[in-house]
């Protein structure tokens, strides 16, 4: 959930908490002030009908409830005299615009009693009154109303304030996401003045610096680590070469020579492929030229040719398309060539591989083991799916580096028994 | 024939001196950069190794100092840096090869041989030991002027032991030689003898005075019989 919505979603229940609250407590003062205006107003109707009642005396045989609302009755002195001002809520038949009949309407009734020439009389003035459930139901609409413009523009207001305010922490956020740990990026920046956006800056380019410095220095460690190496191998493998030559050697001595040797072609290899993988990732190759692959896998395949006829596989091309990419020529030979002897050493005898160049993309299917490969793993550093075999293990991760450089895209995919490996050249 | 090796790795010059004295060339050696430029300038040399990643100086400089002076002799720069960059100077200097550490010393045999014969080319490119004849530049192999076709491979495999004669070439230095150096895999063994095992019949039923021995396992050795 962004968090536009989160803060709409918390303002939104906790005004409907305060806007129901407010709802009630408003509502009984409103009451308790309608309720007092119109004893106000009853106390000087009963003024006036008193005095009427002085100059015209038929207003004191006025007993019930009609226009005027009020009514008089004459009463004894003791009961006149116990007789407080009392005000009451009650009801009286009423017709009003919307009832076809008179039906009990609630009024306000205030009961008092007076004294007229030595005779006294118990007044009662009448009032109506606001219908409760009417206000209610008036005073609910219009908090409801009140609501949905409170949560409507705050909508409004979120979108407004709260998008300008989040916009650099927003932008912030972009930037990280494009970030990658290389030399020369330049560190996300925050264009604002608000504290805790400019801390949070600080905090993420320090850890970043830190990063990159780390990466850069375990780049570096592997690129010298295994250029140091090329030396000691050199006078290592030579050493042996000569003994060797230099003959009057067991049978059983030779071997365990040969075997060294092995180990140290080895090494050679696993140390010849960190170099190159280093040299993809520190950018060294820059002889960047148009490139046919057309060429490229030609050569490939006819290099290849012999080597997958002893092994019994066949070798074909199929070439739909000319395709050419702005890449460095050896870098294309390397990549081209790794996923052709791949398909060629993991084949089974009497099997094929197949070349498809078309105008986007370069296609290699082989035959081989029935399962299809993890794909998640096929393309890291020194994956090897059965222990015994003998390759360094980084030929596929070197294609993924070669690719990722020039942003191509490499893919494997298993259908049909066929194990299929694709670049896509998206630019060409 | 004189060479002269520049290489500050001290056990690494002994291997490179014993080797290329094998082929009875004369071999003396330099280690830094000062020694060197006194040796180059003093004495004539028919080859020069030089090592880039020198003490007091890049060998890069040296080959600029040879150009200055219009000395031409033929230069193989050996380097642990295999950079382009350092390749395509090296070159441009006037070098006329360029090895990556670490190689085999069959490869620098052939090497140093290519282009020592390079030099003294007068016309005709061939290779001649007792009674086969190797034409480079026709690509065609007689023995007692009788063609003996051979593929490709097979070409290349028996100049690589022609270049190597009475050496040891080793599997690997022969794998690495004709399939290439970013090969991967080391099962191209069995395809280096299956090659190997075509090369010798044909040899055999032409009567080439010449045969492709096995040494322990390891490598083969060309000899004459």
């Amino acid at each position: 959930m962004k968090l536009l919505n989160q803060s709409v979603k918390y303002l939104s229940l906790s005004i409907l908490a305060v806007i129901t609250v407010w709802a009630v407590i408003f509502y009984f003062s409103l009451f308790n002030e309608i309720k007092s205006s119109i004893d106000e107003g009853l106390e000087n109707s009963k003024r006036l009908i008193i005095r009427n009642a002085q100059q015209d005396s038929t207003i004191l045989t006025k007993s019930y409830f009609d226009e005027s609302f009020f009514a008089i009755r004459q009463i004894d002195k003791q009961t006149a005299f116990s007789v407080k001002d009392r005000y009451l809520d009650t009801v009286l038949n009423m017709q009003d615009k919307d009832d076809e009949t008179p039906e009990p309407e609630p009024v306000r009734m205030l009961i008092t009693a007076f004294e007229l020439d030595g005779n006294y009389y118990e007044l009662k003035v009448a009032n109506s009154m606001v219908e409760e459930d009417d206000l209610v139901k008036e005073l609910l609409s219009d908090v409801i109303w009140l609501y949905l413009t409170l949560i409507i523009s705050i909508i409004f207001i979120n979108n407004f304030a709260l998008k300008k305010l989040w916009k650099p922490f927003y932008d912030f956020l972009s930037q990280l996401k494009e970030f990658r740990l290389e030399k020369n990026q330049v560190l996300p920046q925050v264009k604002t003045k608000t504290k805790e956006f400019t801390d949070l800056q600080n905090a993420v380019n320090a850890l970043l610096r830190h990063a990159t410095q780390t990466y850069e220095h375990q780049k570096e460690f592997i690129g010298n680590a295994s250029h140091e190496l090329q030396t000691p191998l050199a006078i290592a493998t030579n050493k042996l070469e000569l003994l060797i030559e230099n003959g009057n050697l067991q049978n059983e001595q030779a071997e365990n020579i040969a075997e060294v040797m092995q180990i140290i072609e080895r090494l050679v290899r696993l140390n010849k492929s960190l170099l190159l993988l280093t040299k993809i990732e520190n950018k060294q190759f820059l002889d960047n030229q148009t490139v046919s692959l057309n060429q490229i896998a030609r050569s490939c395949v006819t290099d290849l040719e012999e080597i997958a006829s002893f092994k019994g596989v066949s070798l074909s091309i199929n070439e739909s398309a000319e395709l050419a990419a702005q890449m460095d020529a050896s870098l294309a030979n390397v990549m081209v060539s790794n996923l052709l002897r791949n398909a060629i050493f993991h084949n089974i005898a009497n099997g094929n591989v197949s070349v498809e160049i078309t105008e986007t993309a370069i296609n290699i299917s082989n035959t081989g083991q029935p399962q299809k490969l993890d794909e998640n793993l096929i393309f890291t550093r020194f994956y090897k799916p059965n222990s015994n075999a003998k390759g360094t293990g980084l030929g596929l991760a070197i294609v993924k580096a070669i690719s990722v450089l020039y942003g191509f895209q490499v893919s494997y995919a298993f259908h049909d028994g066929l194990h299929n490996f694709k670049i896509d050249f998206p630019s060409a | 024939m004189k060479i002269l090796a520049i290489e500050d790795e001290p056990q690494l010059l002994g291997n490179i001196k014993e080797s290329l004295e094998k082929e009875n060339f004369l071999v003396e050696t330099a280690s830094d950069y000062h020694s060197a430029i006194d040796k180059i300038f003093i004495y004539e040399y028919d080859c020069i190794l030089l090592d880039i990643m020198l003490p007091n100086g890049n060998g890069l400089n040296i080959l600029a100092e040879l150009k200055k002076a219009g000395k031409n002799e033929n230069v193989i720069i050996i380097s642990a840096k295999d950079s382009l960059d350092d390749k395509l100077k090296g070159l441009e200097l006037g070098a006329d090869d360029y090895l990556t550490k670490p190689f085999h010393l069959a490869e620098l045999n052939a090497r140093v041989k290519a282009v020592l014969r390079r030099q003294k080319l007068d016309g005709k490119d061939t290779i001649e030991i007792a009674n086969s004849v190797l034409d480079l530049k026709e690509r065609t192999f007689m023995v007692d002027r009788q063609n003996i076709p051979l593929n490709r491979k097979e070409f290349d495999i028996l100049n690589y032991f022609l270049l190597n004669k009475n050496r040891l070439v080793t599997k690997s230095a022969l794998a690495e030689h004709v399939w290439g150096d970013n090969s991967d895999e080391a099962d191209n063994f069995d395809f280096v003898y299956y090659q190997i095992k075509n090369l010798r019949k044909k040899l055999q039923s032409a009567h080439a005075d010449i045969e492709i021995e096995s040494v322990y396992g390891i490598g083969y050795k060309l000899v004459e019989k």
